[in-house]
């Protein structure tokens, strides 16, 4: 009953009208970044991440979760209307999506997509503050070992089920740790890897490298390819909300299986929204009773993906604020906010803010209900967007992005290494080099390479302690068995075709 | 495609011996109280030089992977340098003439040149897209941008 009552001070924090109203400005903005494809929600957050300085932590964590909250939303709208996914985890919600509005029903598949996600967000709010509280007592035992071996396993995950090549994903992680070690060294104070510049001595900072790697990255890649909106029109009657709400209750158990598989992949670090809602569309195929139909525009078939999709989004913040691992990359900026607003992410964040827990706790309700709300009753307003030419996108979408570089440091040398890093991320994505990890390895490289070097401090020098504390020992354990795992994988040809994950950000 | 993945590799090999070579210049041992700081990149630039040795290797001896697949098609390349070389472009004019101006001109060029636009509507948005900027950033959230000579003289 003890979080109940917490729950409550929480939207006591989040109903204040400047709170609800920073949450509003998010999820519209957000449900914007959704919608223009070449603007995912990672890039978005970290461009908007800027804005949040002079915000008080709660209502900045409000922000930026109420953007990801948006664009989980608004990715959507494009893939029905138009075929084109708007963000990396709707590309599945087109294979559904799109078939039903080519038929005359756009408005019923939207309404669909934002009742069965709405609702899969609700339930996986739920979970989130079940499992909070004790994951964090859980956590608040963990020493520098526990801690080392939780980031073992959120790098091996990538690499064990992260699709693609696992060498690229294992290539990405050890580039972003690299970066992250770029300056003083956290321990001594000395000067690595900086070769006598000044600029590199305070480090790459973390919002420059994302704003330019996935912002700048996304802007170069889309303008290769001349994008054409032309598509359905949707407008959303209240029969189809109706009819969408009784037909999510009908295939319950498809959008069950999809939340709840959703939720567990947005959990685990590294993985996040957009190989849940893959795998859930995999899985609702393969345990329908008539697979034929899937991508002919069936309703369990989009049901499946979006609800997966925005429980993962939810679920991914859980490792967040419990550990300070984030879930997904967008998460991970979002933990780059954490440390610049001053706050150190992890269990101790109930005991010394509970405020600022249970305000972003209560806060994804609040959000959520905006957020369907908002797609409801403004699709057509939203589709007007896409009307924007790409001439005046582009360009607005750089300068922000320049201020958003500039704004950290107050320097404009962060501006030229936000367009270097914009080539990099460019070259990475032609050459399938994943940038998930790398980005979570930036936020995360001081973390672990202090867990790392104080476990050997306690056991001077020995790699046994990593082993032979429980908690250590199992995550150890698990981390090197997924760490194997790919090239199992290459041996034993069945488990390339079932246990194949998407890769893509999140 | 294949040029490009080995140049990448080559590249992230290269810098995998700087690493490891200033790993050793800071010592990665076992120093006085601890791993000395060089010790966690010199592990990292290890590994790193065996990741992208192994993909240099396998591209070296297996000619097959990414055969007949393009890094870029070549129509694509006028296309993204068109968009790109503008930035640079405009950040160049940041240097010298402060946020406010540069965005102003790089917007108006950029709706002209691949937009064609007419001159009255690029210059409404440009000038607007500047004004709301000074609005949002200088005003209401307090981060000076950088400026140049003719703000100091209008006096902002």
């Amino acid at each position: 009953m003890d979080s109940l009552s917490n729950l409550f001070l929480g939207f006591g924090i989040a109903l204040t009208l400047y709170n609800v109203l920073i949450a509003s400005v998010g999820v519209f903005l957000g449900i914007i970044i959704g919608i223009l494809p070449g603007l995912g929600g990672t890039s978005g957050v970290a461009i908007l991440l800027p804005l949040t300085f002079v915000m008080a932590p709660t209502s900045a964590i409000i922000f930026l979760t109420s953007i990801y909250w948006g664009a989980l939303f608004g990715g959507v709208i494009t893939s029905i209307l138009f075929n084109i996914p708007g963000e990396p985890w709707s590309v599945a919600a087109t294979f559904d999506g799109y078939p039903m509005a080519k038929q005359g029903r756009a408005g019923y598949a939207l309404s669909l997509a934002f009742i069965g996600g709405f609702f899969a967000s609700l339930v996986s709010i739920i979970l989130f503050s079940f499992f909070a509280p004790p994951l964090a007592e859980l956590a608040l035992q963990f020493g520098p070992p526990e801690y080392f071996a939780v980031m073992l396993l959120a790098f091996s995950t990538f690499v064990g089920l992260g699709g693609g090549s696992a060498i690229k994903n294992l290539t990405a992680a050890l580039i972003g740790f690299l970066l992250a070690s770029v300056g003083l060294d956290i321990v001594t104070g000395t000067p690595r890897l900086t070769f006598d510049s000044i600029a590199l001595l305070s480090g790459f900072n973390f919002v420059t490298v994302c704003i330019g790697l996935f912002g700048i990255g996304e802007i170069l890649i889309s303008a290769e390819e001349a994008l054409e909106f032309k598509g359905q029109q949707g407008k959303i009657g209240i029969k189809d909300v109706v009819l969408t709400i009784a037909d999510t209750f009908r295939s319950w158990v498809t959008w069950l299986t999809g939340t709840l598989l959703g939720f567990w992949v947005g959990v685990l670090p590294g993985t996040g929204a957009t190989p849940a809602s893959f795998m859930a569309y995999g899985m609702a195929r393969q345990y329908s009773r008539q697979p034929e139909k899937f991508g002919t525009g069936i309703t369990e078939g989009l049901l499946s993906t979006q609800s997966a999709a925005q429980a993962a989004g939810i679920g991914s913040l859980l490792p967040l604020v419990t550990l300070g691992v984030p879930g997904s990359p967008t998460a991970a900026v979002m933990l780059g906010g954490l440390y610049i607003w001053g706050l150190q992410p992890g269990p101790l964040l109930f005991i010394e803010k509970p405020d600022f827990v249970w305000g972003l706790m209560a806060s994804m309700y609040v959000g959520n209900v905006i957020g369907l709300l908002m797609c409801l009753l403004l699709v057509p307003f939203f589709t007007m967007i896409l009307r924007i030419p790409y001439a005046i996108l582009a360009p607005v979408i750089v300068l922000i992005s320049s201020v958003g570089a500039y704004a950290v440091n107050n320097r404009l040398v962060d501006v030229w290494l936000m367009l270097l890093f914009g080539v990099v991320g460019y070259v990475f994505k032609k050459i399938q080099i994943p940038l998930a990890p790398l980005v979570i390895a930036l936020v995360l490289g001081d973390m672990t390479e202090t867990a790392l070097r104080q476990s050997f401090i306690m056991s001077h020098g020995s790699l046994a302690i990593f082993f032979t504390r429980p908690i250590s020992a199992a995550c150890t354990t698990i981390a090197i068995m997924l760490f194997i795992f790919p090239t199992l994988r290459l041996m034993v040809p069945w488990m390339r075709e079932r246990l194949w994950v998407p890769q893509g950000g999140g | 495609m294949r040029k490009a993945e080995l140049t990448t590799a080559i590249l992230l090999l290269l810098l995998s011996g700087l690493v490891v070579y200033e790993a050793i210049r800071l010592g990665f041992g076992w120093g006085l109280e601890g791993p000395q700081p060089g010790f966690f990149i010199f592990w990292l630039g290890l590994a790193l030089g065996v990741c992208s040795s192994i993909t240099i290797g396998r591209l070296l001896f297996d000619r097959t992977i990414f055969q007949g697949q393009e890094f870029m098609p070549k129509a694509s390349w006028p296309e993204v340098l068109k968009v790109f070389l503008p930035m640079v472009g405009a950040v160049v004019l940041m240097e010298f003439f402060g946020f406010y101006i540069a965005s102003v001109i790089y917007l108006a060029f950029f709706m002209r040149w691949v937009g064609r636009f007419s001159w009255t509507t690029l210059l409404l948005i440009a000038f607007l897209f500047a004004f709301s900027h000074y609005l949002v950033f200088e005003k209401w959230f307090l981060v000076p941008l950088p400026k140049g000579i003719l703000e100091a003289y209008i006096g902002l």
